[in-house]
């Protein structure tokens, strides 16, 4: 039976909501309409005056070549994001399944790294490889390549994405472990006595059975690679050298504050809007629904 | 098939907890063998021991003629049915029952022809393109017992694979798993809390307590020749009276406050004058026509209605005593009741070590 409070006055429940209520309205929906509308104007950089041209914002921006690189930059940048984060999270979590002493250890300290805030992740592997100072920039020397991301594009993605990656693998651990966890220990017994070896038995079976969680975590990894790695780049490369690491929404911050243009920047959050709306939408209609066994 | 051959086969746990205390055991082949004892007694552990779930601390296994403690579950060539069936809910039945097979690289239409033999036998055809969760609990037993004929292993191995199924269909599958053995006589070792699954399925039952065997033999034998007190309370239901006595003489024991007991002086062997522990079936006994009763006699102090019998409670001196009697028999008189027993179903066991004094 499902319980149902009954109110008499409709007060008491207005009074409960209204937190929530006022804080998703003065943090989302004012700011995501204020976007809306800045979107469709053309206002000079010390807001005299504005205005209105209709959607020329918007395809100004897809006749822009740079913004067209940042599209199919961030799309790189996700999808390797995504990819490693997950990878990487999921051999972590298999083996810290199979680990019996000292287990517990094990999964805290693999937990702590999403306890860092972004900003003070990049500036950790700022300082990391830091081509003068840092230590992994000097072990890279050593080797024989020569690492700097202040002037190299390619080594500045790179690193944006190692401190993308490694920020998430916290969280895609945690939900692989709680996910690995879940799985029958018997379905992995019976499967080895049907003659299925580690290998095989981790791909037949329990790969299958985490699809739920992979699903899950694919779309949470490919929000977070578009929004979330915000402070990361700005602390690392601040979009740079020459644009390499400027991600779709590093350009929004780039061009509406540093640039001043607020119509092609509240054009760019709409277009993001789009994309998250999109995601939770597939998350939700395609995803939930073919996850329960 | 072949057979499962047990030598004092130990199992201690990291933590030093002995589950399995040294256990030999002979599975001929083709037998139907039950492991049966009370949760925490070591069956399981011991099945998955033979299955290679676990690992072997001490003692040999051996399957066939190949000692098996260092061998791969895959490459012992058993199949195992477990309790909560172990379904792989990602799959068809079909592909659930054809999945060992093609790990070992069967041929397709071998694999083929198997799948459907099987599903026949179970009859569980109509299912083979369903998964596991759109099946009942009867249905998914079905399968899972599937798998493990498919595979045509030496032996197999089943862990209370009856225990989630309501009692109706329990006992429905019991007979089917018999019925099928009947067909395949395959090497089976069964494990299970439930003295009638054992009962009934077994060829051979093994009781089992605190990770050692206390009796191994047919049904009948350890129904009527219990070797131990802890078989005699734990087989037959409700469970064997034991009251405490003393031999007063060849074939005779004094139950303190009640009287005396007949028993067969050539089945127990017995000195004048030792306590013992006198162990009657609530179903032996039965209420003295005059003259029957040698003085043992209980005072009841309440009744059980069961339907086609009752059970009557009381004190056979200062013993708990329980009585069945025919729920025909109305009139139990009051005060003491005199019992009769024959003397060959009084069962003597030692006081201190619980073991039988029954002869050979």
């Amino acid at each position: 039976m499902e319980k149902r409070a009954v109110f008499r006055s409709p007060w008491l429940p207005l009074a409960l909501v209204m937190p929530q209520l006022v804080i998703t309205f003065v943090f989302f929906v004012w700011p995501a309409s204020q976007a809306l509308y800045q979107s469709v104007l053309l206002e000079d950089p010390f807001g005299l005056k504005s205005q209105f041209v209709w959607f020329d914002n918007f395809t100004a921006l897809f006749r822009n070549r740079d913004y067209l690189e940042s599209f199919s930059r961030t799309a790189v940048f996700s999808l390797l994001v995504a990819g490693f984060a997950m990878g990487l999270a999921l051999l972590m979590a298999v083996m810290a399944d199979r680990v019996i002493k000292g287990a517990t250890g094990y999964k805290t300290m693999l937990i702590w790294p999403y306890a860092v805030a972004p900003a003070v992740a990049g500036a950790l592997w700022v300082f990391m490889f830091n081509p003068r100072i840092g230590i992994v920039a000097y072990m890279l020397h050593s080797l024989g390549y020569d690492w700097n991301h202040q002037i190299r594009g390619r080594d500045a993605f790179a690193l944006i994405t190692i401190a993308a990656v490694w920020k998430q693998i916290s969280y895609n651990f945690v939900f692989f472990l709680a996910g690995l966890q879940a799985i029958p220990r018997s379905l992995i017994e019976a499967a080895a006595i049907d003659g299925a070896g580690p290998t095989k038995r981790f791909w037949t079976i329990v790969f299958p059975l985490l699809s739920p969680t992979t699903f899950f975590l694919l779309v949470v990894n490919i929000v977070y690679a578009f929004f979330d790695t915000f402070g990361i780049v700005h602390a690392t490369t601040s979009g740079g050298p020459a644009k390499a690491t400027e991600i779709l929404v590093y350009k929004v911050f780039n061009d509406g504050f540093i640039g001043l243009d607020l119509g092609s920047s509240a054009a760019q959050s709409v277009i993001l809007m789009i994309i998250v709306i999109a995601l939770t939408v597939v998350q939700f209609r395609y995803i939930e629904r073919r996850v329960a066994y | 098939m072949a057979s499962v051959i047990l030598e004092n086969v130990r199992k201690v746990y990291a933590g030093g907890v002995e589950a399995v205390k040294g256990i030999s055991l002979d599975v001929p082949n083709g037998s139907f063998t039950v492991l049966l004892g009370p949760s925490g007694c070591g069956k399981s552990t011991l099945l998955r021991m033979i299955a290679g779930l676990e690992t072997i601390t001490g003692g040999t296994c051996k399957i066939g003629d190949r000692v098996v403690n260092e061998v791969e579950p895959a490459e012992r060539d058993i199949a195992m049915v477990f309790q909560n069936y172990a379904l792989y809910p990602h799959m068809s039945v079909y592909d659930n029952m054809a999945y060992g097979l093609r790990n070992r690289r069967t041929p397709k239409p071998e694999i083929e022809r198997r799948v459907r033999e099987a599903a026949r036998m179970l009859a569980i055809e109509d299912f083979l393109d369903r998964r596991p969760r759109a099946l009942s609990g009867g249905q998914r037993q079905r399968v899972a017992m599937g798998r493990a004929i498919v595979r045509e292993p030496q032996a197999f191995l089943f862990d209370e694979p009856l225990s989630n199924l309501d009692a109706k269909l329990r006992v429905q599958m019991r007979i089917e798993i018999r019925r099928l053995h009947n067909r395949l006589k395959a090497t089976s070792i069964f494990v299970t809390h439930d003295q009638v699954e054992a009962m009934t399925l077994a060829d051979v039952v093994v009781v089992m307590n605190h990770g050692r065997i206390e009796q191994v033999g047919k049904p009948t034998d350890v129904y009527n020749r219990p070797a131990t007190r802890f078989v005699a309370t734990f087989i037959g239901s409700p469970a064997m009276n034991l009251v405490p006595g003393r031999v007063i003489g060849r074939g005779k024991v004094e139950i303190p406050g009640s009287g005396t007991l007949d028993f067969d002086p050539d089945q127990f062997e017995v000195a004048d004058g030792t306590s013992v522990e006198v162990g009657i079936r609530p179903e032996d006994m039965t209420v003295a026509a005059s003259g029957e009763s040698n003085g043992f006699a209980m005072k009841p102090e309440f009744v059980e209605e069961l339907g086609p019998n009752r059970l009557v409670h009381g004190l056979a001196g200062s013993a708990p005593l329980v009585l069945s009697v025919p729920s025909s028999m109305h009139d139990l008189g009051n005060g003491t009741i005199a019992l009769h027993v024959p003397e060959h179903r009084v069962h003597v066991f030692d006081t201190t070590t619980g073991r039988t004094l029954r002869r050979g």
